[in-house]
């Protein structure tokens, strides 16, 4: 194998797949990174077995071949080198190293065989979706944070990505939760979306498919198998399994019928919630909320850091209740309001209240309230 | 060194002629630390068997066995049975091969709680420190506690041993030691009604030549490893290099190291959280159908959920245990949606898991547990656990009305064909 590539080409594609490199392997080659030399181009390829990256980079080819390197050293020098400099990578039997050249700098590295590389297959990938990459992201943007971290529910640990027929129309919905809170997002169906099953995307797969998309087209193509989800971004391709288990019945969750409706400036009302949140205690991060017509008043009272207080004004009519949350998933959800106001609707202090957004009617959030 | 009366509490310098100075009575404890030691361990001598002959005095002297029907197992046998080979745990048909005159008493444990409660109450009255381990066994740390109970540790004990078989009519065996381990080996010395003391000076000693298996945690799996790496007793233990026992049985081999040196540094706690929470039953004839089995599940849900509400915990996975009828175990677990302590849920789960299972083979014993238990309290309101929590407050509404108007107050219909047929 050898080739000539241009070192802004081959950092950007390093940088793609070099995440996915866990920093730690007890199996040697899932440090390496493929590099596969064919018909001018560079395809460079690293997996941790449950997810794949794969990208492809326009290199004068002199010898096509295959071999796999070092990841993370290979991604360190190649962003250690001059700007503009033209790099040579290049590997025969002779020397069992694979050899990076720019300028004066030249390093050997140690290689694995690419046979031993393990290829994720994409047998099954029966559906074809061609998604905005825009609306894509904003499904993403608008749910991860709800994702759970714990263990012990370990098919909530990914976003739920599904299609959903609602009054005759189908669209494309990403719900995530973590028990505690809920948030949805969906968009229009895109083409050949009907169908397709739903899949449970992995946190660390929808970290990199978030990131691919920043620099993608217009478009992505979403491939879709009960067991495996495929982001094609052009010449970047994102490959992994999706999280084996079903996702409960989260619609039973969102509330239909909370009658209680409070309108409230987004902006100010966050701005209260972190205040008063300053003197909350670490575990529960408990705010109540205390509703009566016209106003909220927020009070936090913790033992040792002592109590806050502060009055919000809004729109609410009706009679006064009392009711806590946590005041980190208010300022979730708060965060990912884009109109000024929030809508909440609640039914009682110990029932799922639903929050909304009056700019997007393709999110919803529930929160669960704490007792108070 | 100082030498104590068991029968008349007389403390005082070791004699040659072994008798009481006092009351001539043989049964004196003479040791060098006898008045400094302060961990003690409680062991009732054939607890239920016991109870038994001291309900019904006609069966002194036969051989008792306690245990479930022809098919169960022997849960506690007196020592007459004993004679004949009979031990706990074994098969009824094989313990009544060995002994056919013994008289079977079908477990009572109500009763057994009673005399139970009325035995840590005489503890506790000593120490708060008590640390039970079953209805029949508990640690007690006395330290400090010498000027409240009016002497030494050791006569306190004494004069409890003595109290219990007056007052509640059973006997027990006491271990005295400077650790929680040591106790527990000391009071299985001289069973029954028993006084045993172990120092720590000649603890090592004493452990030496004992096999492995006498050691808190080694099964028999554990002993094959030990004895494979030539380590059979528990002086080769103490001897081995700690860094070789954590090669073996990883931190746990750390803690043989100290154990076999007589070393164990628990304290007694009262508090002892629990780690699961099971009820198994044994039936009457082998059962292969779903349905059949599922009646035997409810009832043993419903146990377990009644357990876990009144201890105020809450379990993240169900168990399902199964006997095979050629006594294979088949353990499945899950995972729950939310922390549960009600039949309900409990049921629904260990339910699927049998559904799986029960697909023609034939089996003699089912249970059902909970586990990674938390603090009901702390349990947080869950989107996902509304079911729950609606089958909570149902049935903390029927242990309501169980405890005041008796456990046939309510019965769900499941239950209801698994009722003891009225006799007529």
């Amino acid at each position: 194998m050898k080739l000539t590539i241009e070192r802004a080409a081959l950092l950007k594609a390093l940088g793609h797949v070099q995440s996915v490199v866990e920093r730690r392997n007890t199996i040697p080659i899932l440090s390496n990174v493929l590099l596969s030399a064919s018909h001018r181009a560079l395809t460079f390829s690293a997996t941790d077995l449950d997810m794949e990256i794969t990208d492809e980079v326009s290199a004068r080819v002199e010898v096509p071949g295959q071999i796999t390197a070092p990841a993370h050293t290979l991604y360190e020098i190649v962003r250690k080198l001059p700007d503009g400099a033209e790099v040579e990578l290049s590997f025969d039997g002779d020397d069992p190293r694979l050899t990076v050249s720019a300028g004066r700098s030249r390093f050997n590295l140690p290689v694995l065989p690419a046979g031993d590389f393990p290829v994720m297959s994409s047998e099954g990938l029966s559906s074809h979706l061609l998604v905005d990459t825009g609306d894509l992201m904003r499904l993403i943007d608008k749910t991860r944070f709800a994702i759970s971290t714990e263990e012990t529910r370990y098919y909530l640990n990914g976003l739920y990505l599904h299609t959903v027929v609602e009054n005759g129309e189908t669209k494309l919905r990403a719900v995530a939760t973590d028990g505690h809170r809920l948030a949805l997002a969906e968009m229009p169906a895109p083409e050949g979306a009907a169908g397709s099953p739903g899949v449970i995307v992995p946190r660390k797969t929808v970290q990199e498919a978030r990131r691919l998309l920043e620099t993608a087209g217009e478009t992505v193509e979403l491939h879709l198998s009960p067991a495996k989800v495929r982001f094609n971004f052009g010449r970047a391709a994102l490959t992994s399994k999706v999280i084996d288990g079903s996702f409960p019945d989260y619609a039973r969750v969102i509330p239909r019928d909370n009658n209680r409706v409070l309108i409230v400036d987004n902006a100010l009302f966050a701005a209260a919630v972190d205040r008063v949140a300053t003197i909350s205690a670490e575990k529960s991060r408990s705010v109540k909320m205390a509703v009566e017509p016209g106003r909220v008043i927020l009070t936090v009272r913790n033992m040792e850091a002592g109590q806050a207080v502060e009055e919000v004004e809004v729109d609410y009519e009706g009679e006064g209740f009392e009711i806590g949350f946590n005041a980190r998933y208010l300022l979730d959800v708060a965060g990912q309001i884009q109109e000024n106001t929030a809508e909440f609707r609640f039914a009682d202090p110990a029932s799922p209240t639903l929050v909304l957004d009056p700019a997007d009617a393709g999110v919803r959030y529930v929160l669960m309230p704490l007792r108070v | 060194m100082s030498a104590l009366c068991r029968d008349c509490l007389h403390l005082g310098p070791p004699l040659t002629n072994r008798r009481c100075p006092h009351c001539s009575s043989p049964r004196l404890i003479a040791h060098e630390q006898l008045e400094k030691l302060t961990i003690a361990h409680m062991d009732c001598d054939a607890f239920y068997a016991a109870v038994e002959k001291r309900d019904r005095p006609e069966l002194r002297d036969r051989p008792v066995i306690v245990g479930g029907g022809h098919r169960g197992v022997v849960t506690t046998c007196c020592y007459i049975a004993r004679t004949f080979g009979v031990r706990s745990a074994m098969p009824m048909f094989k313990a009544l091969a060995l002994c056919p005159q013994a008289e079977v008493i079908f477990p009572d444990f109500s009763k057994y709680k009673t005399a139970s409660a009325a035995i840590f109450a005489k503890l506790s009255k000593l120490t708060p420190l008590v640390q039970p381990l079953s209805l029949d066994e508990a640690w007690m740390d006395l330290t400090g506690a010498e000027r409240l109970n009016g002497g030494c540790s050791a006569l306190v004990l004494a004069r409890l041993q003595n109290e219990i078989e007056t007052e509640v009519g059973l006997t027990v065996s006491i271990g005295l030691a400077p650790n929680k381990f040591l106790a527990k080996i000391a009071s299985d010395l001289d069973k029954p009604r028993g006084f045993a003391v172990i120092g720590q000076a000649e603890a090592e000693s004493f452990l030496a030549p004992k096999p492995v298996g006498i050691l808190p945690g080694v099964g028999p799996a554990l002993v094959k490893t030990l004895e494979k790496a030539g380590l059979g007793t528990v002086g080769d233990l103490a001897r081995a290099e700690p860094r070789d026992l954590v090669k073996i049985g990883g931190a746990y081999g750390l803690r043989l190291s100290q154990l076999a040196k007589g070393l164990d540094s628990r304290p007694v706690n009262p508090d002892q959280v629990r780690k699961s929470i099971s009820a198994e039953t044994t039936f009457a004839v082998d059962l292969s159908h779903v349905d059949a089995l599922s009646d035997q599940l409810w009832p043993l849900c419903e146990k377990v959920a009644r357990q876990m509400r009144a201890a105020a915990i809450a379990g993240r996975v169900a168990t399902l245990k199964l006997k095979t009828s050629d006594f294979k175990l088949v353990t499945r677990r899950r995972t729950l949606a939310v922390p549960c302590q009600t039949a309900r849920t409990l049921f629904a789960a260990a339910r699927e898991l049998l559904a799986a299972e029960a697909r023609g083979q034939t089996y003699r014993l089912i249970g059902v547990g909970l586990s990674e238990l938390v603090d009901a309290t702390d349990a947080p309101n869950d989107l996902f656990g509304a079911e729950e929590a609606i089958a909570r407050s149902k049935e903390k509404v029927i242990d309501g009305l169980r405890a005041k108007f008796g456990q046939g107050a309510v019965i769900s219909g499941r239950a209801l064909k698994m009722r003891p047929k009225s006799k007529s």
